[in-house]
């Protein structure tokens, strides 16, 4: 898919990507400045974070945020129950969260595109193969389904990332199956066939360019559903071992003092809901600059 | 969608439910990870681990296991659980009907206040007041059920502590119902103050469960509001001399109502497994909550129960959508 | 007596773009006035404007439309609905879209009814059968319990019939109502229509592209082309003895039994050419006057 990317990005004339980077409008830029942060927290991580995110002081524990009544300038977010730098350990889940969503997503776009391109074009009982197989899939709860796995597979960001994937991977099955079908119908593909294009080189050629515009957006939703999936699971108890800062378990343990320190649990919801939706918003925009067609 | 197709969806049922053991059998036996290493006392004789192992089948073959396990899950036998001590299927039994009452509320709330958007929506049609519906709905669909169950909780138990944020009753309330179904049956046998103490609890979490929902089926019904509106027999409507509303309503509302029910119902699942997290946010004693107990305890027969309902009523679910939309739709209903 | 429709100088703009440069036109009650033109000739345009159902862009500039001497667009909302469906009726292109698919033929007929002649609800089902009766069909009972899917296109088509005729109106809008059907409903679609007419007491203004249909039901002719009636007359007349050289192309160009294939001739397009010059200088001339 990336080398696809390429080709389109090779074959655009600086003017057409313009014209794209206009198209997208300011989803693209509100999208793309909200997952820069995102990303750029996650990396300066041991920079940005005033404290170690582990480091206990039960002597200031459950601090408010520094400008609140009883506020402390050296906690700017307060602290938990167990005295942590809550900024800090925000700053930490960062890294945990872009990392799943990188690696999660890639995959199961992967696996899914390839299972998707495998279906569509050879048809017949591998299509029925793989279709029966995304109708097992798609009759469980998917959320249900990841925790089962991760609990099974056993803690630790690997099983996280196989639960997604493992989860996941029908979400770009099936649409590049139906998608893959419908240009294979379509008179280009045939005009290809004509002139003795492999099937291999129709897909690669023909098939997957037109494609990328609904690649992508599949692609940012899905790093933002991996973030969600994440969140669940640590909420739930079976993410990341120990005391590895992450959103998710912050939530829940804000959730048990959420009378006496609401803002534990506040502010990861806070930096979830942006990183989401900054996904969100840049599969949308970035749908809307390389679509070619779809301009409205 | 025509009945033959229906038919064939039916004939898929089966392989699909197979499929579903087959996964959630071996997903839970192949993997690492000793059930029996959880339950046993310490000092416990290796007699008492071979014991155990007979009890529960796990000496068995692999191939054997799973022949008696389907045999047993077919004559409606889903085995004890591990961690409770009880038979399966009566805890779900106990548990499913707040699940489904939840779920129903939720859907509810859903339904009215996706439709209500919608309808707004379509009235605004080309001012810039369209705009602000369609951004809102676009915010509400991109946060998550259990985002919102959290954000409700702290804004409505919390900022605002308005409505209860765990359990589905009160303790002290003393619940004098013979079924589980303690919505349905309060409402239905005239108990509206126990109604009114189980809707204060379950309005939180159904809400967070209806609004990413409603957003949907907002931004459905309103494109099919749309299209059909643009149709020929919706503007020879105006050229009858009904009114805009009267021809929403009658002539284009019907028309709309069948892909939003198709591709609006199908969605219907997310609702369901969003129940998981929700129950569990907000302590709410259905099989959601119960399934992240039985998976933090390893309770394996649980789990596959537990597994296996959401499953049937996901496919249970799919197949009621197709039915409403074929009968939705005379052009299906007669070809 | 007043005429039962006159346009008066009707200017109608999409953007930029004039679709009717100031037409004018009359029909008389009871008459069957043709309206002719090609494709973008701007005919449908004049028929939408009568009815109120310009797209959403469009503006009226300049001009009047009066209904039986009545401004129809100095009325109220609720003035205007209570003449569309009663005494201004449409019959639409399309037969295949222009019927409700998720509603009964004897909803669609009888909520029409009961709109309009407060009819209740089994007397407007009454009155749907005796309709679709005048139109030839059989069996209105079971029709009328039919949904929209189940019926021919022919059928569908004269449902619609039905529909414009239903409450007696004065002026009916056929807008290219034969164009969907093949030749041999086409026939008995005019045939009809024009025996309703005499039974209602309508007068028609009949939109097509079709001289072969001008010559069959109506008694008088507009030619437009461009947004510009470009000639007006008794059918006869103006068939007979053409005076404008569009309209002796267009008659050139249409197929007649009485005449081998290979005689007819494409509109000229230095001809259309011309025309469309012409126009555009008239907008010209528009945008230099003062409005």
């Amino acid at each position: 898919m990336a080398d696809a990317m390429a080709d389109i990005a090779l074959t655009l004339p600086p003017s057409r990507l313009l014209a794209g980077l206009k198209r997208g409008g300011a989803r693209l830029w509100v999208g793309a400045a909200l997952v820069a942060v995102l990303v750029l927290v996650a990396a300066f991580a041991p920079v940005l974070a005033p404290h170690d995110p582990l480091e206990q002081d039960l002597m200031s524990a459950q601090l408010p945020p520094a400008w609140m009544q009883g506020g402390d300038h050296a906690y700017l977010l307060g602290t938990d129950s167990l005295g942590r730098c809550v900024l800090s350990r925000l700053i930490y889940s960062a890294r945990i969260a872009v990392a799943v969503a990188l690696i999660a997503a890639t995959l199961a776009a992967l696996i899914g595109v390839a299972l998707g391109l495998f279906a569509g074009s050879f048809g017949g009982w591998v299509d029925q193969l793989i279709s029966r197989l995304i109708d097992v899939w798609m009759a469980f709860p998917p959320v249900l389904l990841s925790i089962v796995l991760a609990a099974v597979i056993g803690a630790g960001l690997t099983s996280v990332i196989a639960a997604i994937v493992v989860v996941d991977w029908t979400r770009f099955a099936r649409v590049v199956r139906a998608e893959t079908m419908v240009q294979l119908t379509r008179d280009y593909a045939a005009a290809a066939r004509v002139i003795g294009l492999s099937r291999a080189k129709l897909l690669r050629l023909e098939v997957l360019p037109n494609l990328v515009p609904l690649l992508v957006t599949l692609l940012a939703v899905e790093m933002g559903i991996a973030i969600l999936v994440e969140v669940i699971l640590s909420f739930v108890g079976i993410s990341v071992a120990g005391d590895t800062p992450t959103w998710g378990s912050m939530i829940a343990e804000g959730r048990q003092i959420v009378y006496q320190a609401p803002w534990i649990m506040a502010l990861p919801i806070v930096c979830i809901i942006s990183s989401v939706i900054g996904l969100n918003l840049l599969g949308d925009g970035l749908r809307l600059a390389l679509d070619p067609v779809q301009r409205s | 969608m025509r009945w033959g197709e229906i038919i064939k969806r039916l004939v898929l049922v089966p392989p699909t439910l197979f499929g579903v053991a087959v996964i959630v059998f071996v997903l839970l036996r192949v993997v690492p990870g000793d059930p029996i290493a959880m339950m046993i006392p310490p000092g416990a004789s290796e007699a008492d681990i071979t014991r155990l192992r007979a009890l529960y089948g796990l000496d068995q073959p692999i191939l054997q296991q799973f022949a008696t396990w389907l045999g047993q899950v077919a004559s409606g036998d889903l085995g004890r659980s591990i961690s409770v001590r009880q038979g399966v299927l009566d805890l779900l039994l106990a548990r499913l009907p707040a699940t489904i009452e939840l779920a129903l509320l939720a859907t509810v709330i859903a339904v009215v206040l996706g439709v209500l958007v919608a309808l707004a929506g379509i009235l605004l049609r080309g001012r810039r007041a369209e705009w602000a519906v369609d951004g809102g709905v676009g915010a509400l669909l991109a946060i998550p059920d259990f985002l919102w169950a959290l954000i409700l909780l702290l804004l409505f138990g919390v900022l605002i502590p308005w409505l209860p944020i765990s359990g589905r009753v009160d303790p002290q309330i003393d619940i004098d119902l013979r079924s589980n179904f303690y919505l349905l049956e309060s409402l239905l046998t005239g108990r509206f103050d126990t109604a009114s103490a189980l809707l204060h609890h379950m309005f939180l979490p159904a809400l967070a469960l209806a609004l990413p929902f409603a957003a949907l089926v907002a931004r459905i019904l309103k494109a099919s509001l749309a299209d059909a509106e643009d149709q020929d027999y919706a503007q020879i409507a105006r050229a009858r001399g009904y009114s805009r509303p009267a021809i929403l309503l009658h002539e284009v509302f019907p028309n709309a109502l069948i892909p939003t029910v198709a591709l609006g119902g199908v969605q219907l699942t997310l609702l369901l497994g969003g129940t998981v997290l929700v129950e569990r946010i907000f302590s709410y004693e259905g099989i959601g909550n119960m399934a992240i107990d039985a998976v933090i305890n390893r309770d394996f027969p649980l789990i596959q129960g537990l597994v296996l309902t959401f499953a049937v009523l996901f496919i249970a679910l799919n197949l009621a959508v197709d039915l409403v939309v074929a009968l939705l739709d005379p052009r299906l209903r007669h070809g | 007596m007043n005429a039962t429709l006159t346009v008066e100088g009707l200017k109608v703009a999409i953007g930029a773009a004039n679709v009717l440069r100031g037409v004018s036109l009359e029909v008389q009650p009871g008459e069957v006035r043709g309206l002719v033109g090609e494709s973008g000739a701007g005919k449908s345009m004049l028929g939408r404007a009568v009815l109120g159902l310009l797209p959403a862009n469009a503006t009226i500039t300049s001009g009047q439309i009066a209904f039986e001497g009545r401004d129809l667009l100095a009325m109220t909302e609720t003035e205007r609905r209570g003449l569309l469906g009663r005494r201004i009726a449409l019959i639409p292109q399309d037969p295949m879209t222009s019927l409700n698919p998720v509603k009964r033929i004897g909803a669609q007929i009888g909520n029409l009814l009961r709109h309009h002649l407060g009819l209740p609800k089994r007397a407007a089902l009454t009155r749907a059968a005796e309709l679709l009766t005048e139109v030839a069909i059989r069996e209105p009972e079971r029709v009328l319990a039919l949904y929209p899917h189940e019926i021919s296109g022919g059928m569908r088509q004269r449902v619609l019939i039905a529909m414009a005729f239903a409450c007696d109106p004065a002026l009916v809008i056929a807008d290219e109502p034969t164009t969907a059907l093949d030749v041999t409903v086409q026939r008995q679609v005019l045939q009809l229509v024009e025996r309703l007419r005499l039974r209602h007491g309508s007068a028609i203004l009949f939109v097509t592209h079709d001289l072969g249909v001008v010559a069959k039901i109506c008694r008088s002719m507009s030619v437009l082309h461009a947004g510009r009636v470009l000639e007006e007359g008794e059918t006869a007349d103006v068939l007979v003895r053409p005076r404008h050289a569009y309209t002796r192309a267009l008659l050139a160009a249409t197929p007649r039994a009485d005449r081998p294939a290979d005689a007819l001739r494409p509109v000229p397009p230095a001809l259309i050419e011309q025309l469309w010059s012409e126009a555009h200088r008239l907008d010209r001339a528009g945008e230099a006057r003062p409005a």
